[in-house]
């Protein structure tokens, strides 16, 4: 699934008409299609039948606490960024149930949940967000933290990547080295292009299952002129950046500034609500309520998605151990952008922009950020040689 | 864990709609499954039959306006093992608590055909400011699903799950999109304690707070944002001021701006 794609540069051109044929390909093979769709004011991920589903000649703005569905002028299917849910909606359900268990004479006895293959098809994956689900297979595909639930969904996932034709007002991929162009880890990546009269997609092969499922729809080799228009839509997508995030050396400066009058500044602002922490795509906290019902002869273990906003989170015998907000919010953004880099070796935030148009008060982590930098006017200086450019790309395989 | 003796339950109503009684007659396919586990021994919403004190669960609605109340209180609080309040009257005064802003002689003297008749205090207060209380259920009206939740886990032995955390985690849990981000509608969720399940932004509403503060509230940010979303200062002091407006958070915060 995550085989190398950077050798394979080879490219086809599907034209508008044949995406119906694909969608119906991937059906056909048993997939559950998901992805973008237009629903309660903003672009949701959801079941999809066909391409009438997805928010065709739609568009969004969004900037700190604020979002809002426009129309375009014309009728891409994919002329909008990330909305408020990713995929983890699929990968990371935020209620699960994970075991039943009824009573049986003096004992009792666990009902397990079926664990069979979910067989998605994601389709409209976006760079940050193939950068974010590499982060939660890296955790919970194997290893310590490995996680049956997640790996039954993930396993035979089919990615249907699509690069950034638009950036959000919020995005900073460029920053975090994470898009707007996919570079790993699908099976098959598109670039929209809309030209004159013409609607087409330029699309690459990630994995032999990917040029599979293109072979079963008409296409052809692209040519020189729609890789080159391919291109410039994302070499315009890069530089249009909403946001942006100096990552110079971003370890040792939140490392050096745990105490910062900042801190105190956001707590102030912070309602400690957690949306930042449900909308980002890496966030992976979650929490086990165990339910009996009134009988007591059934009991119900759930896990549900939980946030380091709440006070339960850091509870320990005795009480919170991050009771003040202050405390939860540097735990966050240094955990997103400092910590996780010596916990799993990349940064945990991957630049996509959710928890500052989610927030609803626009606590924008790239401003903190650049607030305790600036705080900082010699730390440049002294950094700048040799200094730690954080490594945010995920190389192939991982 | 098992259960010898069947546990005597008590309902008792202060000043209040009856509304959280009724979220306890409304749970039509569980009662069968409460009557059998506890004994209901004094529930005059639902049967004249009573059985005598003391008892090992009192569920106390409503806020406590009268002398007689503030008295009766503590008589309930003597005769019961364990004290549980339920909903925005019970814990924190109701929507009656309003007058706590205002000079009580003049409603009674407006409302009432003969004022003279009218014995009340000054203020409606919660039952945890007159007796302690051990547990307290918010919600105006509460939710059942969280009443047979409090009740099973009183019943075996554990903590109950109602978290005090905000309603914008069950908002984005069960998938809504948030109606103050995309629509710039004002809404209390980011300071409301959980256990509605966001039902107000499912059905594109701001939330009202029904469910009074959350575990660490800050008001006064969300009235700034709600300052920028186009909301006055008097509607300010109304947003803060309904089902839980004397609750501390929430008060202060309604006064700041009147
Ligand atoms: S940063 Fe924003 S979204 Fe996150 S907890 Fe604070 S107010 Fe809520
Ligand atoms: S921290 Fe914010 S910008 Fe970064 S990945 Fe998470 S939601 Fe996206
Ligand atoms: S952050 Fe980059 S990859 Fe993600 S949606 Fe925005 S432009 Fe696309
Ligand atoms: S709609 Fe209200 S409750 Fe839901 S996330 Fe937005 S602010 Fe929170």
């Amino acid at each position: 699934m995550m085989a190398p794609s950077s050798e394979n540069k080879e490219h086809f051109v599907l034209e508008r008409e044949y995406f119906q044929k694909l969608l119906d390909t991937l059906i056909q093979r048993g997939y559950r299609v998901v992805g973008p769709t237009v629903g309660e004011g903003a672009i949701v991920y959801t079941k999809l039948n066909s391409v009438a589903d997805l928010p065709i000649g739609w568009t969004d703005e969004q900037d700190g606490g604020a979002y809002r569905l426009k129309k375009r002028d014309d009728q891409s299917l994919f002329g909008y960024v990330v909305g408020p849910q990713s995929w983890k909606k699929f990968l990371l359900p935020s209620a699960l149930r994970l075991w039943q268990a009824k009573r049986v004479g003096k004992s009792f006895q666990i009902i397990p949940e079926d664990e069979k293959s979910q067989k998605f098809a994601f389709v409209g994956v976006r760079s940050c967000d193939m950068h974010a689900i590499a982060i939660q297979d890296k955790i919970f595909m194997n290893g310590q933290y490995g996680d049956s639930h997640y790996k039954s969904r993930r396993a035979d996932a089919f990615i249907l990547a699509v690069n950034c034709g638009k950036a959000g007002g919020t995005c900073f991929c460029v920053s975090m080295n994470t898009g707007p162009k996919t570079t790993f880890g699908f099976d098959l990546a598109m670039t929209e292009v809309l030209e004159g009269n013409r609607h087409y997609f330029v699309a690459e092969t990630g994995t032999e299952l990917g040029a599979e499922i293109l072979h079963t729809t008409p296409h052809k080799k692209a040519n020189k002129e729609e890789i080159f228009y391919a291109d410039d839509v994302i070499k315009k997508t890069a530089g249009q950046m909403g946001r942006s995030m100096d990552t110079t050396d971003i370890k040792n400066l939140l490392y050096k500034n745990y105490e910062h009058p900042r801190w105190d500044n956001v707590a102030e602002r912070c309602l400690a609500c957690a949306n930042c922490t449900l909308v980002c795509p890496t966030c992976f906290c979650t929490t086990v309520e165990d339910v009996t019902d009134l009988t007591g002869e059934h009991a119900e273990r759930w896990r549900k998605l939980d946030s380091c906003f709440t006070m339960d989170f850091s509870y320990i015998h005795g009480g919170s151990v991050r009771s003040s907000t202050k405390a939860r919010y540097r735990q966050w953004m240094t955990h997103k952008i400092a910590t996780w880099i010596d916990q799993f070796g990349t940064s945990g935030c991957v630049g996509c922009g959710r928890c500052i148009t989610w927030c609803p008060v626009a606590i924008d982590i790239t401003e903190e950020a650049r607030a305790i930098r600036e705080s900082e006017p010699n730390l440049k200086r002294e950094t700048a040689e040799g200094a730690e450019k954080t490594t945010h790309n995920h190389k192939e395989g991982i | 864990m098992a259960v010898k003796k069947k546990p005597k339950l008590a309902v008792w109503k202060f000043a209040s709609c009856d509304g959280c009684q009724l979220s306890l007659l409304d749970c039509e396919d569980e009662l069968l499954a409460v009557a059998d586990k506890v004994a209901i021994a004094y529930f005059l919403e639902a049967s004249r039959a009573v059985e005598k004190g003391p008892y090992d669960i009192s569920l106390v609605e409503g806020s406590i306006t009268t002398q007689h109340d503030a008295e009766r209180i503590q008589k309930i609080r003597k005769i019961s093992k364990v004290l549980i309040t339920i909903g925005a009257c019970a814990t924190a005064g109701g929507i009656q608590s309003l007058r706590n802003f205002k000079d009580i002689k003049e409603f009674v003297s407006i409302v009432y055909a003969s004022p003279e008749y009218i014995e009340t205090l000054a203020k409606s207060t919660s039952i945890a400011s007159h007796v302690p209380v051990d547990f307290e259920l918010q919600g105006c009206p509460i939710n059942k699903r969280q009443l047979l939740e409090v009740l099973s886990a009183f019943l075996y032995g554990r903590k109950p799950n109602t978290p005090a955390y905000s309603v914008c985690i069950e908002c984005k849990r069960r998938g809504t999109v948030c109606v103050m981000v995309a629509q710039g509608i004002p809404c209390l969720g980011p300071v409301t304690h959980a256990g509605c399940n966001a039902i107000c932004p499912a059905y594109n509403r701001g939330c009202y707070s029904c469910y009074g503060p959350m575990e660490t509230p800050n008001t006064a940010s969300l009235s700034s944002w709600f300052g920028r979303l186009g909301v006055k200062e008097e509607n300010l002091v109304r947003s803060f001021r309904s089902f839980y407006g004397s609750a501390e958070p929430f008060r202060k915060e309604s006064e700041t701006h009147e």
